[in-house]
């Protein structure tokens, strides 16, 4: 297990409880989507796997090691976390001296570095943007100038929270290839998001976060078959999956591959477009 | 009343104008949603319409913006206050940063109007209620989470009521009931008679809630009309909006005889579920 979070409970300062008794593990490769309302626990629950939060009681265990005697800079070797907001982290004067900064603090010698750098813009489609100021790029942009300074330091975690937010669709269907190749890599993905069909495309494990606690935590097809599809609550489920139920239709569909293959099996053998799979 | 003709504009360090040649109309009672591609000029374009661009931007502008029939290149923006209100894609810049709770922050633009405390205090209750931020109101800004934040951005700016509002991405870190609630709030303001522009990334909402549809392509406006119209056009892609799954999925089924013939391609849930309804009644037949 790359992962393992026992009875983690946290407490603000205000002794308001964020995250009670909180337990799962992940192995090496998962891609796990962390999903739940505004306010359920998530961006604290990330925090403290890159040790910027510390629990109040539990254990928190990364690659075998207890996270509680590990510092920051030792954590950040493992788990690489990239923000909600990219202006919580970017701080360089150019996008390449920013991806740079993580891989040259992990002393990574010259020619590995390049290669990572080189290798985390082409993957966050910003080779062409190397040169500019982060801060003169767009919020979509800096987003994933955040994101490859992060993947730069090629940590075997990654943990990414509301990736797709303020992001154009390229910029999604890149994210969504991001994801598939990190887990194809053995990387081990967390990210927390609230977008459904995001995450019925590219995640294989959902842990739903409610009130600081676990409301489920197993594959994502089997959650989206029993979640409720109601008015007002915090998910809404892949588009395909309402429809599919709109239809009648038992068992659960969340994407449009599938939906068409229910629809008339072996009819679409090769998607006509390509960003929806 | 928004009315854009004409108008172009150039930041002071560009190279090339933010927007081109950008000419539409937005009446009381209607909600026109903008959509396009990273650096489209969304933004700018928000800015422009709220004023702050390019008053507070500088830059270069030509052609003519007006809100409620004032010439906004001869309006400062004090004098949009209470007219305009604009909420910000980022609720973090949109924080006061001089109030200690979620209560005082939403009040904060209505003792700057010099708004009577009385009729402030019940405004700010229902904005209160209304964005399901009752539970939060003692609790300082900042401490909220990203998503509360936003409803937070939004309270404060509804209300000022204003007559014209501006809205950039104001549901990009909502959960679906969080961005429920807006689209609601939004809903009953156009009832009101609020003029809305709304740049919004979710694309099935939009379908549902907007009168028409903009689409802005490195700064010029390349299709507007019904979402119906533009959300299922085959350009959608290049011009860098997501197509919902339901339009890709009938247009898909249609390449292989399984969307009714002269059907519109679907943009929301209902139109899906009706066509498909069709295919499958149809496919049920042909078994039989």
């Amino acid at each position: 297990m790359i992962v393992r979070i026992d009875s983690l409970t946290f407490r603000y300062p205000n002794g308001t409880t964020a995250l009670d008794e909180v337990s799962f593990s992940v192995s090496a490769g998962e891609r796990v989507a962390i999903v739940g309302p505004n306010g359920a626990g998530k961006s604290t629950l990330a925090r403290h796997l890159v040790g910027i939060e510390r629990p109040a009681s539990g254990t928190i265990e990364i690659a075998g090691r207890r996270t509680d005697g590990l510092g920051i800079a030792e954590l950040a070797r493992t788990v690489g976390f990239v923000f909600q907001n990219p202006d919580d982290q970017l701080h360089a004067a150019s996008v390449t001296k920013e991806v740079e900064f993580g891989p040259r603090n992990l002393r990574f010698p010259p020619a590995r570095r390049k290669e990572l750098v080189e290798s985390a813009l082409r993957r966050t489609g910003l080779a062409q943007s190397r040169d500019a100021h982060p801060h003169h790029l767009s919020l979509g942009e800096r987003k994933r100038v955040a994101l490859a300074s992060v993947l730069a330091m090629d940590t075997p975690v990654v943990v990414l929270d509301e990736p797709t937010t303020g992001q154009d669709h390229a910029s999604v269907v890149l994210l969504g290839k991001l994801v598939d190749d990190l887990g194809a890599d053995g990387r081990t993905v967390l990210a927390i998001t609230h977008d459904m069909d995001f995450c019925a495309e590219h995640f294989d494990r959902v842990i739903v976060l409610e009130d600081g606690g676990i409301s489920w935590d197993g594959p994502v097809d089997a959650w989206l078959a029993q979640a409720a599809d109601t008015a007002g609550q915090a998910f809404e489920l892949p588009q395909m999956t309402r429809l599919g139920r709109r239809l009648g239709w038992e068992g659960s569909v969340s994407t449009v591959t599938g939906f068409l293959e229910h629809l008339a099996p072996g009819a679409d053998p090769a998607p006509a477009v390509s960003t929806a799979p | 009343m928004i009315e854009v003709k004409g108008f172009s504009f150039t930041y002071p360090t560009g190279s090339r104008p933010a927007l081109h040649d950008i000419g539409f109309e937005v009446g009381p009672h209607e909600l026109c949603a903008v959509v396009g591609g990273s650096g489209a000029g969304k933004s700018t374009l928000a800015g422009v319409v709220s004023g702050t661009v390019p008053h507070l931007t500088g830059g270069c502008a030509e052609g003519l913006v007006q809100v409620n029939g004032r010439d906004l290149a001869d309006t400062p923006l004090s004098g949009l206050v209470g007219q305009v209100g604009l909420v910000m894609q980022n609720p973090f810049n949109q924080i006061s940063g001089a109030r200690f709770s979620v209560r005082e922050e939403i009040a904060f633009g209505l003792e700057n109007m010099g708004v009577p405390r009385d009729e402030m205090a019940a405004r700010v209750d229902t904005v209160l209620h209304d964005l399901g931020l009752t539970k939060v109101r003692d609790r300082s800004p900042y401490e909220l989470s990203g998503g509360q934040q936003q409803l937070l951005a939004i309270g404060s700016v509804l209300v000022m009521r204003p007559t014209v509002m501006v809205l950039d991405e104001p549901t990009s870190q909502l959960d679906a009931a969080g961005s429920a609630l807006v689209f609601e709030a939004l809903g009953t303001l156009r009832e009101q008679g609020v003029t809305t522009l709304l740049i919004e990334h979710r694309m099935e909402r939009l379908a549902r809630a907007a009168d028409h549809v903009l689409v802005l392509d490195g700064g010029t406006i390349v299709a507007k009309g019904s979402p119906g119209e533009v959300l299922a056009d085959e350009r959608l892609e290049e011009w860098g909006v997501a197509p919902l799954r339901y339009t890709v999925a009938a247009r898909r089924a249609a390449a292989r005889g399984l969307w009714p013939d002269a059907r519109p391609l679907p943009v929301t849930l209902d139109a899906a579920a009706e066509g498909f309804g069709a295919t499958v009644a149809h496919l049920d037949r042909g078994d039989r």
